[in-house]
């Protein structure tokens, strides 16, 4: 019996759907019909186990066996159970890493959120010439990634950046943004925070136009200041599409790669590298790779963000219920 | 139809290894896959890492001719440098390599290892002619992999004008002492002391090298008081302001582009630069780098391989030895070098480069000292060695560690 069919039974108490499939008069009868539905279920099917299932595969397989050049090429690596596990959490490289991403993403997330949501409101209120600045502020998350990076690096360089330039002329010391293990991973924060707070400035501002404005007149109407319209109706309400913003902020966050490569490649000394970073590095960063460890890191990656996912289900499901 | 989805599932399965992380090497690995060799026995792949000559291009032309004087059409890709290993290495895997294959020295011993290449016993090339010590980066287990098609090395570009503010004679620059004394009398003059590149790449390594073999270490022993010494002179120029803090981020060509601002007395680059030079709009020199109490120091050599790959059909090498011949011939390493602006791997080739533009002097001479990165049989230890080295000279100069803490580290993540 195709799972389709009984899917909706699952979903409690929402909207039309249950009253359309809820008696389950017609089965399929098995002939033409059900192979039709094999027949669509099969591009999708084949989709994603070509471009989902079995890379996802091959990438534990690859952090299970012991990779060399040689047996790359020859296809013969032996099987080594957790070893490339061990390996990563035996490197000193591990414990700055995490740390790193740890800090990395949640600097990033509160950053954009705050910032994105402030931007919202500001937004919001629908003065003259908004819509163009709203435009404007869009255009960090238009520009390749490559482009904002780089550019990035020349403001921060040490030497003849911008950055250092401004300050020299108020009277403060230049700073090493980029070549300093106490200032890369702030740098780094920087502008990945100016890339990120466009998208979160979309999302929040179109999960402020689903609020109904009569809330706001009868707020206002019981005396509630500008202030208390925010914690009270504004944050509250916005609560659902705030938790799909940050879910996403932090996949994004959590593999962001080319802006660290780009500006400091994850160093100086390791200062400003996360597990991305270390995953490109073990692979790729090196004559020799070591696809073994390399493949471990990204699977940590991968557990990270599908734990954080399932958290935003379970969040998903209870709030539903309520 | 097999070879490409099973070529899709392969490539799509290294991509996964960065799972989440990138997708500019989504892009870069996604298009890949070049030419398949086993397609047609009258057509002959050749990859090569010059992408920036194109179809019309002299060195696409001499490809050509060569295959048609060997009676053969001749299929050419181009890779950007740091994608080719990969690619090699991935076509290798699939038995798809190319028939000729024009790697970076430094990746002939690992492709040797992985056993992607053929002996010049079994592909019968003719390496007499190339010099020894470049000869050698394409050498391991005594057995040789290729044979060298060019070679750059590094030197010391000088800017004739901020010397003669400072009053630096350049015949007194002989051994670290004199050079940096010379580079205090340019900080004093308040120009710019020396721009290099110490960036956590391969390049980085390229750059420390000189000083590294020019202070005496070996490879072997990262932690060797000579190491340290060379490591040393570095952070010393950083804390005093002759060198810049930027070079710890400096590629080679960020690096050529300080210098090219017109502040600095010296840059540390490559052979690659003089076209550069040329339009800098001052008046430049060039000196070999000096060694710890004198001489020159050896630099590594740079520049690529002409490699024939294993192939199932063994038949082939005898027409890939022809194509090999003809783009390694006098004539034709002429005309490839100096569109390279490369120095020739032999002598007869570097006589005639000197005829024609003696300017080239220091870096022929330059070239004659240098030394392969894994030559000394090194072979697959290098990169090893050199992913640590690149590491201790980023924490030495950051600062986040003494010359000598960051030495030992590496050399213990060695073993």
């Amino acid at each position: 019996m195709s799972s389709t069919t009984q899917k909706p039974y699952r979903r409690p108490a929402s909207g039309p759907g249950v009253a359309a499939t809820a008696p389950r008069r017609d089965r399929p009868r098995p002939g033409s019909q059900q192979w039709a539905a094999w027949a669509f279920l099969t591009p999708v099917t084949l989709y994603l186990v070509l471009f989902y299932a079995y890379p996802l595969y091959r990438n534990l397989d690859l952090s299970l066996r012991n990779y060399t050049v040689r047996s790359f090429v020859q296809g013969d690596a032996p099987f080594t159970g957790l070893d490339n596990y061990q390996k990563v959490f035996d490197d000193p490289t591990f414990g700055p890493a995490l740390l790193h991403t740890v800090v990395f993403t949640a600097v990033c997330l509160v950053f954009q959120y705050a910032l994105g949501l402030a931007l919202a409101v500001f937004f919001n209120q629908h003065f003259r010439l908004s819509a163009t600045l709203r435009a404007l502020f869009l255009v960090p998350w238009l520009l390749p990634l490559i482009v904002s990076a780089s550019t990035w690096s020349w403001l921060l360089n040490s030497e003849s950046g911008l950055v250092n330039a401004l300050l020299g002329a108020v009277g403060i010391d230049p700073v090493n943004w980029l070549t300093a293990p106490s200032w890369s991973l702030t740098s780094v924060i920087i502008a990945n925070i100016w890339i990120g707070v466009p998208f979160n400035l979309v999302v929040l501002y179109s999960g402020l136009q689903s609020i109904p404005v009569s809330l706001y007149e009868a707020a206002a109407l019981d005396g509630a200041n500008a202030w208390q319209r925010f914690w009270r109706i504004t944050f509250p309400l916005l609560r659902p599409v705030s938790a799909i913003t940050l879910l996403l902020g932090l996949v994004y966050t959590l593999k962001v790669f080319d802006i660290i490569w780009i500006m400091t490649k994850g160093g100086p000394a390791d200062s400003s590298t996360t597990f991305a970073t270390w995953s490109y590095q073990l692979g790729f960063g090196n004559l020799v790779p070591a696809f073994g460890p390399g493949a471990a890191v990204g699977n940590l990656l991968v557990v990270a963000a599908l734990v954080f996912g399932l958290v935003y289900v379970r969040v998903q499901r209870k709030q539903a219920l309520s | 139809m097999n070879s490409s989805s099973r070529r899709r599932r392969l490539t799509a399965a290294a991509l996964t290894a960065l799972a989440v992380a990138t997708t500019a090497t989504a892009c870069g690995s996604g298009s890949g896959g070049g030419g398949s060799s086993a397609a047609d026995s009258g057509t002959y792949t050749i990859w090569d890492p010059y992408p920036q000559f194109d179809k019309s291009s002299a060195w696409a032309k001499l490809l050509d001719g060569c295959g048609t004087q060997a009676g053969v059409k001749i299929k050419r890709t181009a890779y950007d440098t740091s994608d080719l290993s990969n690619k090699a290495l991935l076509a290798a895997q699939q038995d798809n390599s190319a028939d000729v294959l024009i790697v970076d020295n430094p990746v002939v011993s690992t492709l040797a290892e992985a056993g992607v290449l053929t002996t010049t016993d079994d592909n019968k090339l003719d390496t007499s002619k190339a010099e020894a010590n470049l000869v050698a980066a394409g050498q391991t287990g005594g057995k040789t992999y290729g044979t060298p098609i060019g070679a750059n090395t590094l030197a010391l570009y000088y800017n004739k004008e901020v010397l003669k503010e400072a009053g630096v004679d350049t015949a007194s620059i002989k051994d670290w002492k004199s050079l940096t004394a010379a580079l205090e009398k340019v900080k004093k003059a308040g120009k710019k002391g020396i721009t290099f590149s110490a960036i956590g790449t391969e390049e980085g390594s390229f750059q420390f090298l000189p000083w590294f073999w020019g202070s005496g270490a070996k490879l072997t022993e990262l932690d060797s008081a000579q190491a340290v010494s060379a490591l040393t002179l570095w952070k010393d120029w950083l804390d005093k302001g002759y060198a810049p803090n930027s070079v710890i981020n400096n590629t080679q060509t960020t690096s050529w582009q300080e210098f090219a601002s017109g502040d600095y007395a010296f840059a540390e680059n490559g052979t690659w630069q003089l076209a550069a030079a040329e339009k800098a709009g001052f008046d430049y020199g060039v000196l070999p780098i000096p060694g710890a109490a004198g001489g020159s120091a050896a630099a590594p050599t740079g520049g690529e391989f002409v490699t024939v790959p294993v192939q199932g059909d063994t038949d082939r090498y005898a027409t890939t030895r022809k194509l090999v011949t003809c783009l390694t011939s006098t004539e034709n390493l002429y005309d490839t070098d100096t569109t390279l602006s490369y120095v020739a791997p032999t002598t007869e080739v570097q006589d005639k480069q000197l005829a024609a533009n003696p300017a080239l002097k220091p870096w022929i001479d330059a070239v004659k000292a240098a030394k392969g990165r894994t030559s000394d049989d090194l072979g697959t230890k290098y990169p090893k060695i050199s992913e640590q080295m690149w590491k201790a000279v980023q924490s030495a100069l950051s600062g986040s560690q003494s010359p000598k803490d960051a030495l030992a580290a590496a050399q213990s993540a060695v073993k």
